[in-house]
């Protein structure tokens, strides 16, 4: 590990020095590793940028494991039969420790949870757009499992190839819980689907109202993502939005049909040319407001979470004080 | 029935935490100890009936639950200090029962290792509250206090349950006394139970936070008779 940075490395004459040479060197390495496929790890050195972005993704990520449990605990005091109650629980409790692993894992990379959650509370890192919509009926649990966690596995399959390790590692735990949920998600709508009259118009309710804000998961088109071109090339990405969105839909057709279910968008259709779906265009007007933080729940989401944080305020103290005291005897012997 | 009834309820309140506890760990603890619990619930209840039929369409007046499980989460203090007097009477009847030769030897066996587990977190935070910053061990003597009336019903006989429950009582006393004490807190003086007689929530007669909560629980199974889910 080094402390070589770009600033650090030139003198005020802007001529080379040794550090300067050296982080050329190091980061010759570093491309090469990257070129290679090889995994970079918390001590190998990496460009500032390449630790920023990283450290930017990564907390996002945890950030929306986080408030991602809000919508979905909105419905365990409710849940209808006490299986699904169990299903529930257990899925927020999969996240609260989804969030608990990213966490570690941006630690790895000198950050600190803590000073992560401050920049969640103070709004001046994002989470997922999604986890700004309401759940307004027991069937959008089962639409958030179907199409929320099946377009974040979409996404967070190929990185589990990403080119830093401890990300990529808990990519592929993370992946594995994911992508039970989302079984656990199909399987409540499809028993909603084929149940009652009021039970399937229930579940194609929450369809309708989430297809599109799911599809908008996928991020910005690619002529405007402004940190895509750059992630790839660190192979911290390896596809673009654009072709994420496109292999959700196609993964989603067939689901919708099997469940009995349409989906929100005339425009749908198979296009056998590209082998693809072509489908409707998305409200970016909706999804940059949602963004930026006018969508129907950000308030409601951000206040819940800062209000359990300070309102913890004093256990955490407490804990803090009492592993003071109870810790002396054993850090002088 | 009575012991599912409060698997079921105090589940049911740890599920209110989910997205409000005071940090992440928490989260994830809560949440497991209120999952270990339905899942005792399921299996007491069906030993009965269907469970979604007890747990959705009885009223409040045919519950069978203990108060001090229905009782509001309140303060993070609160929630801890039922903890430590359900998980600790919890553990000494389910390390009877899984003894004996009863139906429910078996659950019994399976449920003594979660609710050691639970008793092991009450009693930790219990310290760390207790003997943590004045605010925390305030708090915490409050929340032991407030929640002392409702101690005593545990003890009330239960049909099918054969210990020998004033010894157990003994037992409870003096292990709550020890968490407290090592946690610098004084062990309330108070009766150990309420203005109702002892044994009233075990007799359907319950607190009114109670009526809320189920019909919380219950709106959604209710409002489609006959639907599966």
């Amino acid at each position: 590990m080094t402390a070589v940075t770009a600033e650090t490395g030139t003198n005020t004459h802007g001529s080379q020095t040794a550090d300067d040479k050296d982080t050329a060197v190091y980061a010759a390495a570093f491309d090469a590793a990257v070129a290679a496929d090889e995994r970079i790890e918390p001590r190998d050195w990496m460009p500032d940028a390449y630790r920023a972005s990283l450290v930017r993704q990564i907390a996002q990520h945890a950030h929306s494991e986080i408030i991602g449990m809000q919508p979905e605990s909105n419905w365990i005091t409710r849940a209808p039969s006490l299986r699904r109650k169990a299903i529930l629980m257990a899925k927020v409790q999969d996240e609260a420790g989804h969030g608990l692993y990213l966490y570690s894992a941006a630690e790895t990379l000198g950050v600190s949870r803590d000073e992560l959650l401050d920049k969640l509370h103070s709004g001046r890192q994002k989470y997922s757009s999604i986890f700004n919509y309401p759940t307004l009926t027991w069937a959008d649990v089962g639409a958030i499992g179907w199409l929320v966690d099946g377009a974040a596995i979409t996404n967070q399959v190929p990185l589990c190839r990403c080119s830093y390790g401890p990300y990529a590692r808990a990519m592929v735990r993370v992946c594995k819980e994911e992508s039970f949920h989302q079984r656990q998600g199909y399987e409540l709508l499809l028993a909603l689907s084929q149940g009652t009259g009021e039970q399937h118009a229930m579940a194609q309710d929450a369809v309708d109202r989430w297809w599109w804000p799911s599809l908008m998961m996928f991020g910005p088109p690619d002529d405007e993502s402004s940190h895509s071109v750059q992630s790839m090339a660190w192979k911290i990405k390896r596809h673009s939005n654009d072709e994420l969105r496109q292999r959700f839909v196609d993964i989603c057709v067939p689901q919708a049909e099997a469940l009995g279910l349409t989906l929100p968008d005339p425009d749908l259709r198979w296009n056998e040319e590209r082998g693809h779906h072509d489908f409707g265009t998305i409200d970016w007007t909706e999804f940059w407001d949602v963004l930026k933080g006018n969508g129907p729940c950000n308030e409601q989401r951000l206040t819940q979470r800062r209000r359990a944080h300070e309102e913890g305020a004093w256990v955490r103290d407490a804990a803090a004080a009492y592993a003071t005291k109870h810790s002396n005897g054993e850090a002088t012997a | 029935m009575p012991l599912g009834d409060d698997a079921l309820v105090l589940s049911h309140r740890l599920g209110e935490w989910a997205g409000h506890a005071p940090v992440l760990e928490e989260e994830v603890a809560l949440a497991n100890i209120a999952l270990d619990l339905l899942g005792q619930a399921r299996v007491l209840l069906s030993l009965v009936g269907d469970e979604d039929e007890l747990a959705y369409l009885r009223e409040e007046r045919a519950f069978r639950n203990l108060q001090l499980v229905e009782q509001p989460n309140g303060d993070f203090a609160h929630t801890i200090a039922r903890q430590l007097y359900f998980s600790t009477y919890q553990k000494l009847l389910y390390g009877q029962l899984a003894a004996g030769d009863s139906e429910l030897a078996g659950l019994a066996a399976k449920a003594v290792k979660e609710v050691a587990y639970h008793q092991d977190h009450a009693e930790q935070w219990t310290l760390r509250l207790g003997d943590g910053t004045d605010e925390s061990h305030q708090r915490m003597q409050q929340a032991c206090e407030a929640l002392w009336r409702f101690t005593g019903e545990m003890f009330q006989p239960l049909d099918g349950v054969d210990i020998d429950w004033r010894e157990t009582e003994a037992t409870w006393l003096a292990s709550v006394t020890a968490v407290l004490q090592r946690a610098t807190l004084t062990v309330p003086e108070g009766p150990r139970s309420g203005a109702w007689a002892a044994g009233a929530g075990r007799q359907g007669l319950h607190t009114e936070p109670f009526g809320r909560m189920l019909a919380e629980m219950q709106h959604l199974h209710r409002s489609h008779p006959g639907a599966t889910w």
